[in-house]
């Protein structure tokens, strides 16, 4: 029976036959009406239509067995494509659903929320992903069909044998975790905090400020970072909503969206944070009379001692001791004058690492980046020649609270006259890091604007692109060019010191726009180094069971619809980690990341997945074989009856007991055996 | 260290042979003589790869092919040499129809490649096998007061970065310190020679050979160390013709291993020294006179 009724486009066809006693098949379920099933099959724009033949897909399912009606469509997921679901269940009466389009990460609950539309429950639906298992994998149109096809017959054999289920609900814990406390960790934890949540923001440094605390100005207005930002930090250790734990990892994750279990390790700093105040009378009394060790903050370009302030702004205004570097920790014969030097008896030497557990509902992942190495790329010059220079280590120069007060010198203490600054160091570089790093153009605008300010040397900005698109962004540029910083458009092919030239440099550089190679001498390079994933970031990733883009950045749910989101449910993504981003776009997503967390934790209850396990009771001998087995304790032997029994609540579906009872009576929902059986021998049956 | 067999190639047979003598000499009194491949033929060098890449390659593999029947890696010291046979074992490595056709190739002539050769330079064997300590034990006149600017030139560092740094390399640096002379900077080490330029377009390759000494000169070099034949022929045989035209004072260009081959006490005419055409001979009066 060809149904024509059109759904107004005419780009839907039907290739229906009514199915239901096609082949002779007898119903399914004794005593139930006939299985009727709708395949709807997806073009996905071209996505899917470009290397499958949706129309063929379409014909060879309407001749399965059961299937009443089998369309295509453009988009399946937009209202008319669910529509077209509801309708077709009221109309046809279809009790089965199986759509073929992309994952189900993406659109199962749309699908699974037009068949409970129509009036079935939602798990009468099964979803096939014929785009990323089929067209987006595949070249040869032909092979990708018949792939397509199969995927769609083992779903319709499926589906037959579904059964209605209920899903459960859990509470939401309303605690949230935000892991970094950079500007990304400081804004989600500041907004969530506002809206009466409890945060715990967790830091691996001895203090909160990220990047931005280090660097001097903000393009493209030149507001001062720390004055920005220094408030935020302030307002973070006040706030009775925020647990601030600073020198903490995470170690551990376990649980699921709505009541995660968070292990972390509080790594002693030898100081007991509830007595310090930051007054900084240890340091002056430290056995070492001037700093010794390479000051991280200052990226190496000032030395400290073993104990010491992070730096004059930070948050907690604690210091810490190395015990690397520190005298007591390695002989154990210091005179302790540090200790004498302390009214408070804040120095505890024998302070031990500590491991705590947090319960939260979500969690935001605001762990920043990592410049690039510009060693990594050697024939810039730097670690061979002094007077080259990463951006970084020029932002603290030209900061006031700086290692030199703001004061633009080269190492030996001149003031450089001709400066180069190198862009897309480590970006745009099929060597190195092939993505564009976003803020190396304007910040090294910006470096260029402040050192033309505060020396007057000539200054050479030697770009591939200039990519200024954000707001001021252009302006910014124009001003910087109008006052009178070169702009040569080249790449840099190498860098060297004069035989005799006193530490100056010659950097050749092709100029595109002259047409010609030239050979500028400067006094000073910097490498506008790009940003990158932090070292460990496929360790977090790890941890946090999210998952990262081929170049290593933590990858979001969807690129345009779902940017915060991971594929983790409960868990977000907030600044840098994310991919390279500006101050003001991570400040956005950082107030969207608790915009989400806050919808989830507020709606108090989550839904989860039937998919749990339970056991047959007459079928279970009580052989206990399942119990130890169980990753979630969810377990138990019930001894009067001789038998196992599993907690719903507690079972995550993980299906290690099923396939381990030893008499099969282990049954879990979404996976029972026949759905299983099935579905193989649907995708095996060549047609 | 797996076996190697010594490819010396044919401008170590003809212009560059005191690279092939210093070499033979240095591994031998390092305890690793050197065995050649028996029945080696031409590489092919980078112009046979521009005409026919098929032929090419299938001439360049039949000496991978007779490595590996000896169940040996390639040692190649000359820098065309060596980019040729890696290129090519590489290219049989990643491309199945190349290498289907290098197959049927090897296989008319009795041969069989299935691609368990290594190229190996004497840099990285001396660095990586040898190591530096075992050579600074031979040392027997340390080059004390030496002034050495290394040059790499182009083939060993690109476009493939085997076993050095492409824009930095060190392995020969690490080298001539061993042997107790002093390695100047010499940021040109990996420029380019002018390679056949110096023939086909000399206003463009004598400038470029002008740009290297000049360089050297600048840095108080008393000797340019290479790797490459090509290298030396254009610094060691053109430098005349570049004097004519600037203001430069002569420069010897040694191979590395003749520099390595003197700190090991090997006599000089052993290690063809006096085949160059600028005069090493205040490198020798440097090595006497530290021995007097």
């Amino acid at each position: 029976m060809l149904r024509e009724d059109g759904f107004g486009s005419g780009s839907t066809r039907d290739r229906a036959v009514d199915g239901a006693t096609v082949n002779g098949d007898a119903p399914l379920t004794n005593g139930n009406p006939p299985i009727r099933i709708g395949v709807y099959v997806c073009h996905c724009g071209t996505n899917i239509a470009r290397t499958v033949d949706v129309e063929q897909v379409t014909e060879k399912a309407g001749e399965l067995p059961n299937v009443t009606v089998a369309r295509d469509y453009k988009y399946m997921c937009s209202d008319p494509g669910q529509e077209m679901i509801k309708e077709d269940i009221e109309e046809l009466g279809l009790n089965r659903i199986v759509v073929a389009s992309c994952s189900p990460n993406l659109h199962e609950e749309t699908f699974r929320g037009a068949t409970a539309a129509g009036g079935l429950n939602p798990f009468f639906f099964q979803m096939v992903n014929i785009r990323e298992h089929a067209s987006w994998v595949h070249e040869d149109r032909e092979s990708a069909t018949e792939k397509a096809i199969d995927l769609v017959r083992a779903a319709v054999q499926r589906v037959r044998h579904h059964r209605a289920l209920e899903t459960r609900r859990v509470p939401i814990r309303p605690e949230v975790l935000v892991v970094g406390g950079g500007i990304a960790g400081i804004t989600a934890a500041l907004t969530l905090a506002h809206a009466g949540k409890h945060v715990y923001l967790v830091e691996r440094e001895a203090s909160i400020g990220g990047h931005m605390a280090q660097f001097d100005k903000t393009f493209p207005t030149l507001d001062c970072a720390a004055c920005i930002l220094t408030p935020k930090m302030t307002q973070v250790k006040a706030h009775p909503n925020i647990t601030l734990m600073t020198m903490t990892d995470v170690v551990k994750v376990e649980g699921f969206v709505g009541s995660y279990e968070v292990t972390v390790k509080h790594r002693p700093r030898y100081i007991d944070v509830s007595l310090c105040v930051g007054c900084q009378q240890c340091i002056d009394a430290c056995v070492y009379k001037r700093g010794k060790f390479e000051d991280e903050f200052d990226v190496g370009l000032s030395k400290r001692k073993p104990i010491y302030l992070p730096n004059a702004q930070a948050v907690p205004q604690v210091v810490l001791i190395d015990p690397e570097q520190c005298i007591q920790f390695s002989s154990g014969k210091c005179k302790q004058t540090c200790l004498e030097a302390c009214d408070r008896d804040a120095i505890l030497f024998d302070q031990e690492e500590r491991v705590e557990t947090l319960e939260v509902g979500a969690i935001i992942m605001a762990t920043g980046f990592q410049t690039f190495d510009a060693r990594r790329s050697p024939h810039y010059g730097y670690g061979i020649y002094p007077n080259v220079y990463t951006a970084l280590e020029v932002e603290r120069l030209v900061n006031a609270s700086g290692p030199t007060g703001g004061e633009v010198v080269l190492r030996d203490g001149e003031k450089p006259t001709s400066v180069g600054i190198v862009h897309c160091v480590g970006s745009r570089d099929q060597k190195t890091n092939p993505w564009c790093s976003k803020v190396c153009c304007m910040y090294s605008l910006k470096l260029a604007h402040l050192i033309k300010e505060k020396t007057d040397a000539e200054v050479y900005n030697f770009y591939i692109d200039i990519r200024t698109p954000g707001k001021g962004f252009e302006e910014f540029y124009q001003r910087v060019a109008a006052e009178g910083t070169h702009l040569i458009r080249g790449k840099v092919a190498s860098v060297y010191q004069q035989a005799d030239g006193d530490g100056e440099l010659l950097v050749d550089v092709e100029d595109t726009l002259a047409g010609m190679v030239r050979r500028i001498p400067v006094d000073m390079l910097i490498l506008a180094v790009g940003l990158e994933p932090r070292a460990d970031a496929e360790e977090v990733r790890r941890t946090f069971n999210i998952t990262c883009s081929g170049d290593g950045w933590f990858m979001e749910r969807h690129p345009k619809l779902a940017p915060v989101e991971t594929f983790t449910d409960g868990v977000y993504l907030a600044g840098c980690c994310q991919g390279p981003k500006d101050i003001p776009e991570t400040v956005a997503q950082a107030g969207a990341a608790a915009g989400q967390a806050l919808a989830l934790i507020d709606r108090a209850y989550i839904e989860l997945e039937p998919n749990t396990a339970h056991v047959i009771a007459e079928d279970c001998s009580g052989c206990k074989t399942c119990i130890p087995l169980c990753p979630y304790q969810a377990i138990l032997h019930d001894d009067a009856e001789n038998r196992a029994e599993i907690n719903e609540v507690l079972c995550k579906g993980c299906g290690v007991c099923v396939a381990a009872c030893p008499s099969g009576s282990i049954v879990q929902n979404l996976f029972e055996d026949m759905e299983i059986y099935e579905e193989i021998e649907g995708v095996l049956a060549y047609a | 260290m797996k076996k190697l067999a010594y490819y010396p190639g044919c401008s170590l047979k003809g212009t560059g042979r005191a690279y092939d003598e210093s070499l033979r000499a240095v591994f031998e009194v390092l305890g690793e003589p050197l065995e050649e491949l028996d029945d080696w033929n031409c590489c092919g060098a980078t112009s046979y790869m521009s005409i026919d890449k098929r032929e090419a390659y299938a001439l360049a593999s039949r000496n991978l092919a007779l490595a590996e029947r000896e169940k040996a890696d390639l040692l190649t010291p000359c820098n065309a040499c060596y980019l040729v046979l890696e290129k090519t074992r590489r290219h049989l490595a990643d491309s199945a129809e190349m290498g289907h056709r290098v197959r049927r190739a090897l296989d008319a002539v009795g041969l069989s490649y299935e691609g368990d050769v290594r190229i190996r330079h004497p840099l990285e064997v001396l660095t990586r096998d040898v190591g530096e300590e075992r050579i600074k034990e031979a040392v027997k006149e340390p080059l004390k007061g030496l002034k050495v600017a290394p040059y790499y030139g182009c083939q060993i560092v690109r476009p493939y970065a085997t076993f050095d740094d492409q824009y930095h390399p060190q392995t020969m640096d690490r080298l001539l310190k061993a042997t107790g002379a002093k390695v100047v900077p010499y940021p040109f080490k990996t420029r380019c020679c002018g390679a056949s330029q110096t023939g086909t377009l000399p206003e463009v390759g004598l400038h470029l050979v002008y740009r290297l000494l000049n360089e050297a000169e600048a840095r108080g070099a008393d000797v340019l160390a290479v790797i490459c034949p090509l290298c030396q022929f254009n610094l060691d045989a053109y430098q005349s013709q570049v004097r004519r035209e600037y203001d430069l004072e002569p420069i010897p260009i040694l191979y590395f291993s003749q520099i390595l081959g003197l700190a090991l006490g090997i006599p000089a005419k052993k290690l063809g020294i006096d085949r160059c055409v600028v005069s090493a001979n205040r490198v020798l009066e440097r090595r006497a006179a530290h021995a007097a």
